[in-house]
């Protein structure tokens, strides 16, 4: 204990030199507006400020980078309550019982809730990430080539089971990721794999053109031929203090929220996102009178909105202690620090003390600054709204552009962005969830590279990955999870997709029709 | 959603229309695209199963594709229908996908801040239709304004075009 007080204390004093704060600050600023503007995730967000961030030391870029992260998070809330409109995605729940508080004349103490909410939990999920992340660095020492190839496969199933929706779509996603992530020259043999002559191809598909054609592109396509959105409601700062009532009603959700957040956060999947679901679901099933929900409970805000926040400091523990990122928006993190020459992964916190300590540190700092941006400060960045959709989309699409050509210097980037957003428009169209296609792309080289590294450890001996106990422990929940999935299709039994609230409307009437 | 009958029997067309959902459209095309890489997979070495090749990896996920294609589509007769789809919004989308081809080409020709002058102009006067004194100075603050901050400030490398623009 001792010595991580003082691993923090150097983190402090990393933290607080002028660079880098000024850096978790503008950090903070940039999210809450990417948070706060519709058709810019936070991946689209990050992945567009890379380039910018290729001119700072390590520390400083991830410092960035992860304010943007989180204060994205922060800032999607506000268009949720205020206008029905989520920011991003992992604020698609706190719309449903936000706005209908805005629209009782309470959107004040809503955007209050929310804002402690975060903070609490943005807070209490870096002393878990802070005291998880170096015991399983020292314990991820022993991880070979097999226990990597089991963890990658059981964080795509688990990212399947957990996206809301249906499992084969999910799965079908995380193939055509892995297919596309299978573009380029193959490390073991140097075969150049499907190029078609284009050269540039070599390196393999970029994380950041398909990301920000998946995310940023086609959701521009998806909105940009759509009517004005509704009307802007300012609250003042006088409206914002919640009753005592309030209060009482959200204290639990946000405990609740938080932990959840931050253990779904670990485990691989778009770990924000799934965490907002199902904090609601489980909100709603714990409520002694459920039937608010829906009709404006604070509760429905207060739960998503901390567990949405806690769940990007889990997101990290895997990122830093294992290299290995849980979601698209840890594996552009993961890009950018390689760029610095430093790969994540066990050995991190022990030659890089002075990044990791100082990230933690910055995270706490940011918490407190995304507190003060998102309560009194909340008007102003409501303006930002009043620029008319016609003139934010041709704004957001330079940046996509700009962003994806700045990484490599190149065209063939942009043409994967077009191609990839296009993609996302139909997909989206069609009810599929595109995050697994991210993922795989990220994954597909290191899966590929750990199998074939476990069958040449094991003259092609496939036993290799149930002699291992880790490896194996993996697989089997892995394969449990599969099992657990299948079960509703052969008994009447419990269905936890839909007890979590990610089943789908049509697999719901389905079970209901049997 | 109606559907054409002649006395109580479906035309072909609504039938067909009734048997055209999301799912199964989508379903489909996954696993012919899965069939297309594992055709195209042909030119690399397969390996064997215990000592796998370059193309070994990709038929694989290919023949996992190909079989969650055929389940989307074998399960997806209760989707949504492919004519309840809207798609009111792909003149816009298709307005902006011309936009980026025209960026993708002009980027490394023009320079940046004409490709995206141009571009600008076009989206914001041609498809937003609004007035030629509000697009023009969008158009030029974005363009150089973005340019000044990337490339000036943050040094972020962006091609230039003709005469150093």
């Amino acid at each position: 204990m001792l010595e991580t007080l003082q691993n923090l204390y150097l983190g402090f004093s990393v933290a607080l030199s002028p660079a880098a704060f000024l850096y978790a600050v503008v950090g903070c600023v940039i999210g809450t507006i990417v948070g706060v503007l519709p058709g810019i995730g936070p991946l689209a967000g990050i992945s567009l400020l890379l380039p910018a961030s290729f001119g700072m030391d390590a520390t400083s870029a991830i410092i960035l980078l992860a304010g943007i992260y989180y204060g994205a998070m922060y800032g999607g809330s506000t268009t949720s309550i205020l206008m029905r409109i989520p920011g991003e995605a992992a604020s698609v729940m706190t719309c449903i019982d936000g706005y209908e508080m805005t629209r009782k004349g309470r959107a004040g103490p809503a955007l209050a809730i929310a804002a402690v909410g975060s903070y609490i939990a943005g807070t209490v999920s870096v002393v878990g990430l802070m005291l998880l992340a170096p015991p399983l660095a020292a314990f991820a020492l022993r991880f070979g080539p097999p226990e990597y190839t089991a963890l990658l496969l059981l964080g795509l199933l688990v990212l399947a089971y957990m996206t809301g929706g249906s499992i084969s779509k999910s799965l079908a996603m995380a193939a055509l990721g892995l297919l596309l992530g299978m573009i380029g020259i193959d490390p073991m043999t140097g075969f150049f794999r499907f190029h078609y002559g284009i050269v540039e191809l070599g390196d393999g598909i970029g994380v950041v053109p398909v990301a920000v054609g998946l995310f940023g592109l086609s959701e521009i396509l998806l909105t940009a031929g759509q009517e004005t959105p509704p009307k802007v409601m300012q609250p003042r700062l006088a409206d914002l203090l919640p009753s005592r009532e309030e209060w009482r009603d959200s204290t639990w959700p946000i405990a609740r929220g938080t932990v959840l957040g931050f253990l779904i956060g670990i485990i691989p999947g778009s770990a924000h996102i799934i965490a907002s679901f199902v904090s609601y679901a489980v909100e709603r099933r714990v409520s002694k009178h459920p039937e608010r929900f829906g009709q404006g409970a604070i509760e429905g805000v207060a739960g998503p909105e901390s567990a949405n926040n806690s769940a990007t400091s889990g997101a990290f523990v895997p990122m830093l202690a294992l290299g290995v990122p849980s979601g698209p928006i840890p594996a552009v993190m993961l890009a950018a620090l390689m760029v610095h020459g430093i790969s994540p992964g066990p050995l991190l916190i022990q030659q890089q003390p002075e990044l990791f300590w100082g990230f933690i540190a910055s995270m706490y700092i940011g918490n407190v600054v995304l507190l003060i941006l998102n309560l009194p400060l909340v008007g102003l960045f409501v303006n930002i709204l009043r620029v008319p959709y016609p003139l934010l989309y041709p704004a957001i699409l330079v940046f996509c552009v700009l962003g994806v050509y700045a990484v490599n210097s190149s065209v063939v980037d942009v043409w994967i962005m077009i191609v990839m957003g296009a993609l996302g428009y139909l997909l989206r169209k069609f009810d599929f969830e595109t995050a697994p296609i991210v993922l795989g792309v990220v994954l597909a080289p290191m899966l590929e590279m750990s199998f074939r590294q476990s069958l040449a450890m094991s003259s092609g001996n496939y036993a290799i990955f149930i002699h291992r106990p880790i490896a194996v422990f993996m697989l089997g929940a892995g394969l449990f999870l599969v099992l657990l999935s299948l079960l509703p299709i052969f008994t009447r039994r419990v269905n936890w997709r839909r007890l979590l609230g990610l089943a789908t409307n049509s697999d719901l009437e389905k079970e209901d029709n049997r | 959603m109606t559907s054409v009958r002649f006395g109580n029997k479906l035309t072909p067309m609504s039938k067909l229309s009734a048997m055209l959902t999301t799912d199964r459209i989508s379903g489909t095309a996954l696993a012919l695209f899965a069939l297309g890489v594992i055709w195209e997979s042909r030119r690399l070495p397969l390996g064997t199963f215990r000592v796998p090749g370059p193309a070994y990896m990709p038929v694989l996920l290919a023949l996992l594709l190909l079989i969650f294609g055929v389940l989307i589509a074998l399960t997806g007769g209760r989707a949504e229908r492919l004519a309840s789809i809207r798609w009111t919004e792909w003149p816009h989308a298709v307005a902006i996908l011309y936009i980026c081809i025209f960026s993708t080409l002009a980027l490394e020709r023009l320079g940046y801040r004409l490709t995206i002058l141009f571009g600008l102009v076009f989206l914001v006067k041609g498809v937003e239709k609004k007035g030629w004194l509000l697009t023009v100075l969008f158009a030029l603050a974005l363009s150089f304004g973005s340019f000044y901050l990337f490339y000036t400030l943050l040094r972020v490398p962006l091609p230039l075009g003709p005469w150093g623009i």
